[in-house]
């Protein structure tokens, strides 16, 4: 039980990380028509200035600042390329991003080195948000910070008691995510740069005609799509690691996550993002393999079967390969994505 | 064998909660050319896009020869003997002239998607683009980049692709919009010439054009055809001047304006 | 009617290409003749057929993919399975053929996967491709039976009857052989350009709503363009599987895409010419440039932005437009600019790779001392005097190089329009 509670909780956190992520990309992407390929990239450099920064100022400001720089690279880009290639099309804004991302990672590994580095979290989250314990005899209760040793085992060797521990960097990364989406929420409806943003998403001359700085919102929004990827990035960095690999990792799962949500769709991208992050979290963790089941079942199989490569992998082994069989499925039954509403 | 070349058996159209197209009936004889005319925002192009299979009615039905067409592709269609040129010029940029013509005329000479045969061989298809060429006067722009061509050039060049699969039904939307007056006098007897024996169906606001072109006329007005008549007749229904100057005219004033 | 002439002497020219095209094929490893050329021969006429096959899809059909690599490198393994089989006797094919076994392996992943791919245009299309190529590298980490598990699939070429005294052994044997696929491909390739197909295809890219217009189902055009771009990858990845011998799992990569896209988008996708170009740099750069700095992953990733933002038709493009320039005679105006252009990007790069050097230096090699020859001189990594020195030239150059590029726009642009004018002059003449 407090497994699934945990998983769950672990699953939701880290799809609200691919929510932080994949909201900047689908907003860019409604706002200018061009999919960022280097917003895992901005994620990585957010990741490398908030361990940098936090050796310099502390954790806390560099939360702040790194996404500020993150940002401010993002707008800089915008203004010097991808503004100049914007009357080519789609595709060559594509493919500038493309070449960005090439860019960032080889400058990430020129200045950090091509190893991981040590991003720890700050003191106060490096410990448990709360524990779950499992008493055999007692139930389940609920301990807050982590558990001291004593509740964790028995002296009676019949009473059987697990700790499950939900780390405190898990709860901040919800908590950051959570914040993230209701002052965007709030920003996009109830302001008037919100209501620009809004009307610029679907009618960009129009909005231009009527007197607004069209290029320096589209600057904007592209810095501050980036500048959240950069947040996730601070965040994402301290709780899991910090190398050049992580542009890599992660990348290719937000696009998923924006094709299986339905382009262009925020809501869409948070469903695709908690589906896929718990999804994943779950199969990870679980080593039942269709071996295994058939064993629960009281199933009999073939010598040939039980030898098959198939049969033996456990879901665990397959959790890789979970968020793009997701998106060939969708592709098959419903290609406009989840909650989609414009073509691509 | 029906009667009519194209059918339209109260038609609706609702974008989300507007409704655009109001239950439009329309009947089109083999031959007939007809004017499409109506202010604007009323439906025209809407109509179109529904005929052509840009996008499916919400109700009712389209018959082309006595077909169901509505809700098919817009190849299903074209396949069926239908064409439709378009408002914006929407021709194939990088490919020249020739080029565009020819990859208009393939689908009819039944090549498919055939990819063993040289198309600098294929005598029937390069015979009936030299035609085209000829016909829409462009043969002396024969290798061309269309995105080089002038702007009466393309709306030319928009003309002989719709009119190349040699389809019956022809549809052709604003054809001479933006065009000088003596371009769209020029233009309108290409149109005559190219599209002898076709049914053709033309949105049109220039009432010199409409007059001198069209056999029946039909008046689109909120999503509705309030009339479908010869010119002359249109010309003094009391609906129709009320749509266009608000009230009845007591006797029949000059059109064209 | 007068009788229409069609005295083409253009058919003359193509002729003498092509042939010019075979004997360079024949003669190339016997001009260059070190190991290490006729090994990057050999690998040049893998990676033309391969950015070729690509080049159906971004330059003929429009059509982004960042997911090739799939079509190459399952067939590469299908090819060295094969391969395998021969050298086990359980199959009787030759071993020449083998390559055809990787198309026809790549053509049906295409069928299979290319359907679902295809369903979609333009920017999800890319996506989809990206999500299908990570799909099968993660697979490829999970069913080892087929791809081999982290050593890879290995066979031996030297397998089954000899050929008439070719058993395959010295390189020199297997780089004909792809030469003769190389030919053979590059020519089916062009000749698919000339089709109906290939015609609608431009069709496709150009305006695929209007194509639907004239009668094509644009989602089956794309679809048979895909199926085919994957045969001829499929043929590819079979000669990489005999020319290395072994086949891992990065040959279904995102490196391996990734490189297709860069090199072929670089050689010029606008042009037939182009992916061959491109394919040429890519191994060059591959195989030389990156024993010659550890940064020229960077550069190459820089080169790219440069050429999307101002030269989007590639090498080809730039070549074409200046062979337009030297046909209107107007070469001579403007090879001052270009040279003023080059002599400051030289200065700028000297600047910026000195600066690269040293960080690498102080990285990798601080052990061997602080520090490191550039370009003749001794720099040390550790002195403020090198750095300031190196940022100096980068930042001047940087500068010059901006002032050149305004100069050689004005040039660039005034030789345009008196091209046009002539253009016209002779079109009115006439």
């Amino acid at each position: 039980m407090e497994f699934f509670i945990i998983s769950m909780l672990n699953g939701l956190s880290y799809g609200l990380l691919l929510f932080m992520l994949s909201s900047g990309l689908t907003l860019i992407f409604s706002m200018m028509g061009v999919l960022n390929f280097a917003h895992a990239s901005f994620y990585m450099i957010g990741a490398y200035f908030g361990y940098t920064l936090s050796g310099w100022i502390g954790f806390w400001p560099a939360l702040i600042v790194a996404p500020l720089l993150v940002g401010a690279c993002g707008a800089v880009f915008e203004r010097v390329t991808l503004r100049k290639v914007h009357p080519f099309g789609h595709v060559p804004e594509l493919l500038v991003t493309f070449g960005l991302s090439y860019v960032v990672l080889e400058l990430v590994q020129l200045v950090w080195g091509r190893t991981a580095v040590e991003f720890p979290p700050p003191e106060i989250l490096r410990s448990s948000a709360f524990t779950l314990i499992n008493h055999s005899v007692n139930g389940l209760s609920l301990v807050w910070g982590a558990a001291p040793a004593e509740m964790c085992s028995a002296a009676d060797a019949a009473v059987r008691v697990v700790c499950s521990p939900f780390p405190a960097t898990r709860g901040f990364m919800m908590l950051v995510a959570l914040l993230m989406l209701v002052s965007l929420w709030l920003l996009l409806t109830r302001t008037r740069i919100g209501l620009v943003i809004q009307a610029a998403l679907t009618h960009p001359e129009m909005v231009e005609s009527l007197g607004h700085n069209v290029p320096r919102v589209f600057m904007l929004v592209f810095g501050a799509g980036t500048g959240l990827a950069g947040l996730a990035g601070v965040i994402g960095g301290s709780t899991f690691v910090t190398e050049p690999a992580m542009a890599a990792t992660v990348g290719s799962v937000i696009f998923v996550v924006v094709v299986v949500g339905g382009m262009g769709s925020l809501s869409g991208a948070f469903l695709a993002s908690l589906l896929i992050g718990v999804i994943q979290t779950f199969a990870v963790a679980i080593d039942y393999s269709f071996l295994t089941l058939a064993k629960d079942m009281g199933w009999a199989l073939s010598a040939a079967t039980q030898e098959n490569s198939f049969a033996k992998l456990t879901l665990s082994q397959v959790a890789p390969i979970l968020p793009y069989l997701f998106l060939v499925l969708i592709l098959i039954f419903r290609p406009k994505g989840l909650l989609g509403t414009r073509e691509g | 064998m029906s009667a009519y070349a194209l059918e339209l058996k109260d038609v609706r159209k609702n974008f989300g909660k507007t409704e655009i197209i109001r239950g439009v009936n329309l009947a089109v004889k083999a031959g007939e050319r007809v004017a499409v005319i109506g202010p604007n925002g009323a439906g025209k192009s809407t109509l179109f896009n529904l005929i052509s299979g840009r996008f499916g009615p919400t109700s009712g039905d389209i018959l082309l020869n006595g077909q169901a067409i509505q809700h098919k592709t817009p190849y299903e269609i074209n396949r069926m003997g239908l064409s439709r040129s378009f408002q914006i010029t929407n021709i194939f940029p990088k490919l020249s002239v020739f080029e565009n013509l020819r990859c208009a005329v393939l689908w009819s000479l039944g090549y498919k998607y055939t990819f063993f045969k040289f198309l600098s061989g294929l005598k029937d298809a390069n015979d009936r683009t030299n035609e085209l060429l000829e016909m829409i006067h462009l043969d002396k722009k024969r290798d061309v980049l269309a995105v080089n061509l002038t702007y009466a050039e393309q709306r030319a060049l928009e003309i002989g692709v719709t009119i190349a699969g040699g389809s019956d039904v022809i549809l052709l939307d604003e054809p001479t919009a933006g065009m000088s007056k003596s371009e769209t006098s020029r233009f309108i007897q290409l149109i005559k010439e190219v599209t002898v024996g076709k049914t053709l169906l033309t949105v049109e606001h220039d009432m010199g054009v409409v007059f001198g072109l069209a056999d029946k006329i039909a008046v689109v007005v909120y999503g509705e055809v309030i009339a479908f008549d010869t010119p002359d007749a249109v010309r003094a229904n009391a609906k129709v001047q009320e749509a266009y100057l608000g009230s009845p005219v007591a006797d029949s004033q000059a059109g064209g304006h | 009617m007068a009788a229409v002439y069609k005295f083409k002497p253009y058919n003359v020219g193509r002729w003498v290409i092509w042939s010019l095209f075979a004997l360079v094929l024949v003669l190339a490893p016997l001009v260059f003749t070190s190991n290490l050329s006729v090994t990057m021969l050999a690998q040049m006429g893998i990676a033309i057929i391969a950015c070729l096959s690509y080049n159906i899809l971004l330059g003929q059909g429009g059509m982004l993919s960042f997911g090739h690599a799939v079509y190459t490198g399952l067939g590469s393994y299908m090819a060295i399975h094969a391969l395998n089989a021969v050298s086990g006797g359980k199959l009787n094919i030759p071993v020449s053929l083998l390559p055809i076994v990787g198309g026809v392996a790549g053509m049906g992943f295409a069928v299979l996967l290319g359907w679902v791919t295809t369903r979609k245009s333009g920017t999800p299309f890319a996506m989809i491709t990206l999500g299908v190529a990570e799909l099968v590298f993660a697979m490829s980490l999970m069913f080892s039976e087929f791809f081999g598990g982290e050593a890879g699939v290995s066979g031996n070429r030297v397998a089954g009857e000899a050929f008439f005294g070719i058993t395959y052994g010295p390189q020199i044997q297997v780089y004909y052989l792809i030469a003769v696929y190389t030919f053979v491909c590059v020519a089916l390739m062009y000749a698919f350009t000339q089709t109906p197909l290939g015609r609608i295809l431009n069709a496709v890219r150009d305006n695929p709503e209007r194509v639907e217009f004239i009668g094509y189902n644009t989602q089956r055009v794309r679809y048979i363009a895909f199926i085919i771009a994957g045969f001829f990858a499929g043929i590819a990845g079979g000669l990489g599987a005999l020319n290395f011998e072994i086949v891992t799992a990065e040959v279904v990569g995102a490196g391996r895409s990734g490189a297709y896209l860069l090199f072929t988008f670089l050689g010029g996708a606008t042009f037939f010419f182009g992916p061959i170009i491109g394919a040429i740099l890519m191994i060059i750069a591959f195989v030389l440039l990156s024993e010659l700095t550890k940064a020229w992953l960077l550069y190459l990733g820089l080169v790219f932005l440069f050429m999307v933002m101002y030269a989007p038709g590639g090498i080809a493009s730039l070549i074409m437009m200046n062979l337009r320039v030297a046909k209107f005679g107007k070469l001579r105006q403007i090879w001052t600019s270009y040279l003023g252009l080059g002599l400051t990007a030289i200065v700028m790069l000297a600047g910026a790779g000195a600066m690269i050097e040293m960080v690498y230096h102080l990285q990798l090699n601080s052990a061997l001392g602080d520090t490191v020859k550039f370009m003749g001189a001794t720099l040390n990594a550790k002195s403020l005097d090198s750095w300031f020195g190196s940022a100096f030239v980068m930042l001047t150059g940087l500068g010059l190089f901006e002032l050149a590029r305004r100069q050689f726009a004005r040039d660039w642009g005034e030789i345009q329009t008196d091209i046009e004018k002539e253009i016209k002059r002779r079109e009115t003449a006439v």
